[in-house]
């Protein structure tokens, strides 16, 4: 199931009732998409470049025979600061049929979330408001879920081709 | 160039069985009130396809069966005939008839020629718009051949006494073989030098007719039947089983026909009978096919796996290589003289698992070859059949290709070189009339072009004709215009039902050949594409995406990374010297070598990378050929040169100028193949404009 707009997932937070979502930290905040979409977690790897790409595209390592591409979140939000040693780690994601990795800061956990602990996402933010779902609270902390679907295959990525998009 | 055809024969098997389970499956779920469309095109594409295949290796009983089938089935689907339960039931009795067909030619078993002929027989009857009577018409033959006939043996055997009139001794000779092969055959001469033959056999009076009639007039012949007398009968049976490969118990099932196993060559070799008519072909075929049957009782040689399942085989071992390395990487640091026993063993290691690693990859990479070389038989035959000339050649035969693909490339390609022998090469008076040379030219070839492998298949013949296909379309209610590009109306032939030919034939002219061809490329992700000049010629192009293939490539390293050149576009590597390289204004620089001057391509400038060297005098050319046009690549060192297994870049990322796709290294490590015509056809291009955008 994938959240196509910002106003259905808002009428459709019921939807998520008691859904599951990986928590993830880029600099000092702290994230969280569907585990669902997660296929594995990783150590970062040397990569291969891809020439005359974006910064923020690492590019290319062997997953287990399949060419994937890595993008560093933290470059691509300017959140952090983009090291590369042991602790690093690497969300290896399955959308749509399609892997790739992405860099962050470090993973903690994994979280249920029922509907009424998601609040709509106020106009503002580091992330476009159309990739968000809302912002979850769990006690003391607060997550900021992001439409991980939409934001890779959107074009500001330039993951995939447009047709694709 | 003599080509073993019976090589192909498995394959043809395999793929008959499939489809001929899958027609009875879509039979048995059709709804005879309202057929679905789909269903119906399904079937008689199943059909078309066996038809095809059994041409391809001369099965002409099946291509019969089959044509007839399709023809009726057409009708059907066009909505000329309203679909009855007799039709289906014909069809499912159709199906059994040709599977039985195919046991034939595959084990050798019996094939019962009176149910080939009582379906073609009810087909054809179907197709006049009649609904036989009686669905019984299969009935044992012999009982309806001989209906007052009681004595047959327990084998089903009866004893026949023919009486022949006065022929020539030879041709006495030649009958006693030919009819020995039906049964058991003993001779006696009357007062009056005629022959008299008692046969035993389980074939009707009509067949023995039929062959006696190669000989001698048949209303000369006077054939009784008679009664059995045990102990003659004892003594045959006796004879009969010394003389006859003893048949598997497992064939009880059909227990009139069981004794015409016995007689393996007739039944199957009839067609080549019809054709030849000597009895000396009838003899020899009785040998071959005795041959054959000895191999239909083993197991098949071949097992088919869903593709997947490699796929998973060749990661695994992918990843199975990459820990290897690791293992020998850490091991390098001991002490050999310390760890004798662990090193030996790694080495052993090392060398199970590259053995394994190409046994694997062998399981998928075929040379096209494998698919080119059922072609120039058939087109020999073909052209003979139609009256031209032609001369085949191919090219590219050596280019490696997944199984799974070559598997399924088979069929459309057959598909196309028919049409471009049936449509595109015209008549030998006509080509002379047009100024070409009488002999027609149909050329196929195979070649990695870009991300792809581009199968060609390309005829020197009159071309597709515009306004016919335009015609034809808006006749078919399609939507066209006048105006409409030439390379639009040339894809208007890959649409279903569309076929030009003003008679349809064994050959084509039914418009499914091009459907399918469409429709199975479509299914391997690639694409048809048709260029055609009047006059001059049609190329079909077939393009398929890289999934896996294997390349030859030249490491080559820039900077820090390293990526491979396909081999094929390398023609050499030199160190120029700096008074070789001279600058153009304002259009980069230009490498003399050999008296001729080549464009400088400097990768490390359109990859944007930190190199080692910027003079061409430090650093290393690669001089390339691609499409006709050379160019002299600048990298800073070559690395080696290695098989690599390419994988498709696009699949979880997208399309990147310049690249052609990645490989995996032995280290684990990727390294990004380049796109060689594209670095040829736009080097200044390429490097400015932005690639993402």
């Amino acid at each position: 199931m994938s959240y196509t707009t910002q106003t259905q997932a808002q009428a459709g937070a019921g939807e998520i009732a008691g859904k599951e979502f990986l928590a993830f930290t880029l600099g000092q905040e702290e994230y969280g998409i569907d585990i669902l979409r997660v296929q594995e977690i990783r150590g970062y790897e040397p990569v291969t470049r891809i020439a005359n790409a974006p910064d923020f595209i690492k590019g290319v390592v062997n997953l287990r025979g399949i060419i994937v591409p890595v993008v560093d979140m933290r470059i691509k939000f300017s959140l952090g600061t983009p090291t590369y040693d042991q602790f690093t780690v690497v969300i290896i994601l399955n959308i749509g049929g399609r892997v790739m990795g992405m860099v962050v800061d470090s993973v903690s956990d994994v979280t249920t979330l029922s509907p009424n602990q998601v609040r709509p996402a106020p106009e503002m933010g580091t992330f476009d408001s159309d990739y968000l779902i809302g912002l979850g609270t769990l006690n003391e902390r607060m997550l900021i879920l992001v439409d991980i679907d939409k934001l890779m295959s959107s074009s500001e990525m330039g993951l995939m081709e447009k047709i694709a998009a | 160039m003599t080509i073993d055809m019976s090589q192909f024969y498995q394959v043809f098997f395999d793929e008959a069985d499939e489809l001929l389970a899958e027609m009875e499956k879509l039979l048995l779920a059709l709804d005879v009130s309202a057929p679905d469309g789909e269903d119906l095109n399904a079937i008689f594409r199943a059909a078309h396809s066996i038809k095809g295949g059994a041409a391809t290796f001369a099965f002409t009983d099946i291509t019969e069966v089959t044509h007839m089938l399709e023809s009726l089935l057409d009708r059907i689907r066009k909505g000329e005939m309203a679909l009855t339960p007799e039709h289906v039931d014909a069809f499912l009795a159709a199906k059994d008839v040709l599977t039985m067909q195919m046991d034939g030619h595959h084990h050798g078993s019996s094939v019962d020629q009176d149910a080939v002929g009582s379906v073609c027989q009810r087909l054809k009857a179907l197709s006049q718009g009649i609904v036989p009577q009686t669905p019984a018409v299969e009935a044992a033959p012999v009982a309806a051949a001989e209906p007052a006939a009681p004595v047959a043996d327990a084998d089903g055997n009866y004893i026949f006494r023919i009486e022949l009139p006065a022929v020539p001794q030879r041709d006495v000779d030649a009958l006693a073989a030919e009819l020995g092969l039906l049964g058991t055959i003993g001779q006696e001469c009357l007062a009056d030098q005629r022959v008299v033959f008692t046969l035993t056999t389980s074939e009707s009076q009509d067949n023995i007719v039929a062959i006696c009639s190669f000989v001698l007039d048949p209303d000369d012949l006077k054939i009784t039947l008679d009664a059995a007398p045990a102990a003659a009968h004892a003594e045959l049976q006796g004879d009969s089983e010394a003389k006859q490969p003893v048949e598997e118990p497992g064939y009880g099932i059909f227990e009139p026909q069981k004794a015409e196993v016995a007689s393996p060559s007739l039944p199957v070799a009839k067609p080549e009978q019809a054709a030849t008519g000597t009895p000396a072909a009838e003899a020899k075929n009785f040998g071959r096919r005795a041959t054959d049957k000895e191999g239909g009782s083993q197991e098949s040689s071949s097992i088919r796996v869903g593709i997947e399942k490699v796929d998973q085989l060749i990661n695994l071992v992918g990843e199975l290589v990459i820990t290897q390395a690791m293992i020998e990487q850490r091991i390098g640091a001991l002490d050999p003289i310390a760890h004798e026993r662990l090193l030996n063993s790694a080495s052993q290691l090392a060398r199970n698992t590259r053995d394994l690693q190409e046994a694997v990859m062998s399981i998928r990479m075929m040379p096209m070859d494998y698919v080119f070389s059922r072609f120039p038989r058939m087109v020999r035959d073909l052209a003979g059949k139609l009256g031209k000339k032609v001369d085949f050649v191919t090219h590219g035969a050596a280019t490696e290709l997944d199984k799974g693909l070559i598997e399924r490339i088979v069929d459309p390609l057959t598909h196309l070189v028919r049409n471009s022998v049936d449509h595109g090469i015209e008549m030998p008076e006509k080509r002379r009339e047009n100024g070409k040379s009488e002999t027609g030219k149909l050329s196929l070839s195979a070649a990695h072009q870009g991300g792809n492998i581009v199968i060609e298949v390309s005829d020197d013949g009159g071309g597709l004709n515009r306004e016919r296909i335009l015609a034809k379309a808006k006749q078919q209610g399609l939507d066209v215009s006048d105006t409409m590009p030439d390379a639009d109306v040339w894809n208007l032939v890959l649409a279903p039902g569309f076929s030009t030919a003003e008679v349809v034939t064994d050959v084509s002219g039914r418009g499914v050949g091009m459907d399918v061809v469409k429709r199975n490329i479509a299914a391997m992700g690639g694409t048809v594409d048709i260029r055609s000049v009047p006059g001059s010629g049609t190329t079909m192009a077939i393009s398929l995406p890289l999934t896996l293939a294997i390349l030859d490539g030249m490491s080559v390293k820039v900077g820090e990374e390293v990526y491979i050149l396909p081999l094929g576009y390398v023609i050499e590597s030199l160190q120029p010297a700096s008074t070789d390289v001279k600058e153009i204004a304002g259009q980069g620089r230009v490498i003399k070598i050999r008296g001729e001057y080549l464009p400088l391509i400097p990768l490390y400038q359109i990859f944007a990378i930190e190199p080692c060297f910027t003079e061409p005098s430090q650093g290393i050319v690669v001089i390339l050929e691609a499409d006709g046009k050379k160019a002299a690549l600048l990298v800073d060192s070559l690395v080696g040169q290695q098989q690599v297994v390419v994988k498709n870049l696009e699949s979880n990322f997208r399309k990147v100028a310049g690249i052609s796709g990645a490989t995996i290294l032995g280290d684990g490590g990727v390294s990004l193949i380049l796109d060689v015509s594209a670095l040829l056809r736009s080097s200044r291009q390429l490097s400015a404009d932005p690639i993402f955008y």
